[in-house]
């Protein structure tokens, strides 16, 4: 399934969103699955390195990290602030 | 034993080494507080071991609550029940008894962060499944209500099919007693519900166990789930072997009924963490979090430019720790074997016995507890970092640099305590989960400039190097520093050499859980250095040990009945010409040079010799080459080697060895330390991996002879060819 639109790689700092759909093709975007970033997940873009990668989430207020050319297979729905 | 001495063990000693009768795993995810709720609960009652014929580490201690003594398995850290790195597929293995010569578990501790339901949930509820006695010990929960978050444990355990849930503060022991109670009962209580999140799966899983071949040996539940969503592997055969031929051939079949073009596990994972969504709401509820320092410190390392400050500031607090606060304590160390061994001698007189003892045993077990020190300033600091949570973030910030050397970013740590010594900074390799990584730290961290280079480098820099100055800086200085340079960039491409070649791989996605800071508990953090020191003493000192007492032995046989009657005949001789001090120098010039002729007589003084054909187009002569071969255990014995070979005068003095060794000459007379050979003998030492006990310890570490055979030939065939090429490039 190819992503295109929003997605946690074009997330900007503070950005809040939904994952809204998940390209699988990745056996390691599998494995990122089961640690909880699936459809559904509720992310918030926190930080990131010096370069802009890796990106570090809050996936439901728990910081995780992820590689960009990780986080481009997550298509992402932004949440207005104040939803 | 003899019958007799079994009659004398005391009857508290037969209990402690009773085997515990109840096995009891705790299982959660990596950062969740497992170790520190595990260490809680044992203390110092555990054993550090290897998983057979793998690099994972066995923790196991014993719990003795009641009558009972219980042995509590701290398993690897797991997100899931499908297994990806070898620390996940051991914490499966051991759940489902498929480790050779594990029993099989009697219940399970569910370790639950309650700052990070979500994920945690995911893994309780897989646990659920195995139908197995379980309690969960929900830790954090001082965190989890700072950060705002109020849990409700009796809907959690409502959710959870009912299981026990008990609060913990692992860092305070709040909660602790409540759980022990709990595991007390847990053998006798009903095991953990079933769910029915996912019907689809549980009804293929209980076609396929009805066909299965006998009443007694079927596979359980949780077994055939698993086999339906991982598939047949080499690890679930035993399952795969009970299935009847029938229900074997309807395996395919199934899964793609279940699954269809879908991956497996995301679409198990797809399922359960809806449920888990679902929980969350009636488990949780949000209050307003109160803003303490945590969260002004974490929101300000959060930016990457102070936060990349804010790591070299602590990576140099660990360097200078390691390499200048050890120092003095080492230098004690040294001067206390140095005295003891002396003391040893002057008591025990003369002879094989008296050496054995002084240059053998006691300079042996120096040169164990030598290491004490840095290993434990280190691992003060690691433990500290690690269980701070700061370890992980110091992984994020630097994971795009040290990747695109062919490390991770959690291989800083080890590489910069290599600066100071190989041996803590091989061991600190155990913070970096994945394994291809961690063999490509160990093999590039012999290269860096250890402690016990420098006074090789020192003293033939001083001698060889002329003093001059390039512009403002020292020639000697540059020379030194272009040897650390040397170390890091050899360092560095073997690491990306080995990523490329041998542990080629799938790099493993880089999901790092970054926990905010929390405060060590003394108490663990202690029982943690503890357990390293151990283990250190016990697998690596032992050879260390060994290899300094075989080294004492050929440098010293065989004795020559020759040399001391020689011996004699000119100490009489100088007390007719000479008296007072000009006659005790030049006794002990003659007993410098009667250990010289021992030495050249003996098993190392013959192999250098033999050798001598190997060393001799880099330029090297016997000496140099004995004294190569007895710096094997440790590198910076060569400097006390080459003072003896060398003898004349103190060979403890090296601005005389120095001298010494730029007047030494080939027969022919031409001198045998030209520029271009002590550059060649230069990089030689940069890069030849003469230490035992950073052998020992990759030995320990990987659980294999291969690699540590493997970086010694490597960097000793580097260091060879290197010298060869200087001293021939050089002396054309």
């Amino acid at each position: 399934m190819a992503i295109n639109g929003n997605t946690l790689a074009t997330m900007t700092k503070g950005q809040k969103g939904v994952i809204k759909a998940v390209d699988t093709s990745d056996p390691q975007v599998q494995r990122l699955m089961v640690m909880g970033l699936v459809e559904g997940a509720e992310v918030e873009h926190a930080s990131s390195a010096i370069g802009g990668d890796p990106i570090e989430f809050k996936l439901f207020g728990c910081g995780i990290s992820l590689r960009q050319e990780h986080a481009r297979f997550f298509q992402v729905a932004p949440v207005v602030a104040g939803d | 034993m003899t019958k007799a001495s079994e009659i004398r063990v005391p009857a508290n000693e037969i209990s402690v080494n009773r085997r515990a009768d109840i096995a009891i795993a705790v299982v959660g995810a990596p950062n969740s507080g497992k170790s520190t709720l595990f260490n809680r609960l044992t203390g110092l009652k555990q054993r550090i071991g290897n998983y057979p014929g793998v690099t994972v580490e066995r923790h196991v201690g014993t719990l003795r609550v009641a009558d009972s003594v219980i042995e509590l398995i701290d398993l690897p850290g797991t997100h899931s029940l499908s297994a990806h790195s070898l620390e996940e597929r051991i914490a499966v293995d051991v759940i489902f008894g498929r480790i050779a010569g594990t029993s099989a578990l009697d219940g399970i501790i569910a370790v639950l962060d309650a700052t990070n339901l979500y994920q945690g949930l995911f893994l309780v509820q897989q646990l659920i499944d195995l139908e197995l006695p379980l309690v969960v010990a929900l830790t954090m929960t001082d965190a989890a209500e700072r950060g705002g978050i109020d849990i409700d444990i009796d809907a959690l355990s409502q959710v959870l099919g009912g299981v026990k849930v008990c609060s913990v503060v692992a860092t305070t022991g709040a909660g602790l007693g409540g759980l022990r109670d709990a595991i007390a009962q847990l053998p006798q209580s009903a095991p953990a519900r079933r769910s029915v999140i996912w019907p689809e799966l549980s009804a293929a899983a209980r076609g396929l166990r009805d066909d299965a071949n006998d009443a007694d040996d079927r596979p359980r539940m949780a077994e055939l789930e698993r086999l339906l969503i991982d598939g047949a592997t080499e690890h679930n055969r035993a399952v795969v072997a009970a299935l009847t031929e029938t229900a074997r051939n309807t395996l395919d079949d199934r899964r793609d009924k279940l699954f269809g073009t879908e991956p497996t596990i995301a679409r198990e994972a797809r399922i359960r963490y809806a449920w888990v969504r679902d929980v969350l709401g009636t488990v949780q509820r949000s209050a307003p979090p109160y803003f303490s320092w945590r969260t002004h410190v974490t929101n300000f390392l959060n930016r990457p430019v102070p936060g990349t400050i804010g790591l070299f500031l602590v990576m140099a607090i660990v360097f200078q720790a390691v390499f200048a606060w050890a120092t003095p304590i080492m230098d004690l160390i040294d001067a206390g074997t140095a005295a003891l061994g002396a003391s040893a001698a002057a008591v025990l007189g003369d002879g094989a016995f008296s050496s054995l003892i002084a240059d053998g045993l006691i300079a042996g077990v120096g040169s164990v507890i030598i290491f004490l020190p840095q290993i434990l300033i280190l691992f003060l600091f690691i433990i500290l970092l690690e269980d701070s949570g700061y370890l992980a973030r110091a992984a994020y910030l630097l994971d795009r640099t040290m990747r695109s050397v062919g490390l991770s970013g959690q291989s800083i740590i080890p590489m910069i305590s290599s600066f100071a010594c190989a041996v803590p900074g091989i061991m600190a390799t155990r913070v970096i989960p994945n394994r291809r990584d961690r063999i490509a730290t160990i093999l590039a961290a012999p290269f860096m400039t250890c402690s016990a280079r420098l006074p090789v480098y020192a003293l033939l820099i001083a001698a060889f190097v002329p003093a001059g100055r390039v512009g403002f800086l020292s020639l000697q200085g540059l020379v030194l520093f272009g040897l650390y340079m040397f170390g890091i960039v050899a360092g560095i491409l073997t690491a990306l050499l080995i990523r490329k070649t041998a542990l080629r791989g799938p790099k493993p996605p880089f999901a790092l859980m970054l926990p905010e800071f929390r405060r060590p508990n003394l108490q663990t953090v202690l029982i943690q250095l503890l357990g390293r020191v151990k283990v250190f003493l016990y697998r690596a000192g032992t050879v260390i040990f060994t290899v300094a007492v075989i080294v004492w032995a050929l440098a010293y046989y065989p004795r020559s009945t020759e040399i001391p009657p020689l011996v004699e005949q000119q100490r009489t001789l100088a007390s007719y010409t000479l008296s007072g001090e000009d006659l005790a120098q030049e006794y002990e010039r003659i007993s410098h040079q009667a250990s010289a002729a021992q030495l050249e007589q003996s098993w190392l003084g013959r192999a250098g010799h033999f050798i001598e054909p190997v060393f001799a187009p880099l330029g090297w002569d016997w000496r140099v080459s004995a004294a190569v071969i007895a710096g094997f255990p440790a590198r910076e014995v060569v400097i006390a080697v080459l003072g003896t070979v060398y003898a004349v005068g103190d060979e403890a003095d090296e601005k005389t060895l120095s001298g010494r060794l730029k007047a030494s000459t080939w027969p022919d007379g031409s001198p045998v330390f030209t520029l271009p050979m002590v550059i060649g003998l230069l990089i030689f030492y940069a890069c030849c991996l003469q230490c035992a006990a950073t052998l020992a310890v990759i030995r320990r570490e990987t659980n294999s002879w291969r690699w540590p055979v493997f970086a010694w030939v490597y960097m000793t065939a580097i260091g060879y060819f290197g010298a060869l090429l200087a001293f021939q490039i050089g002396s054309a």
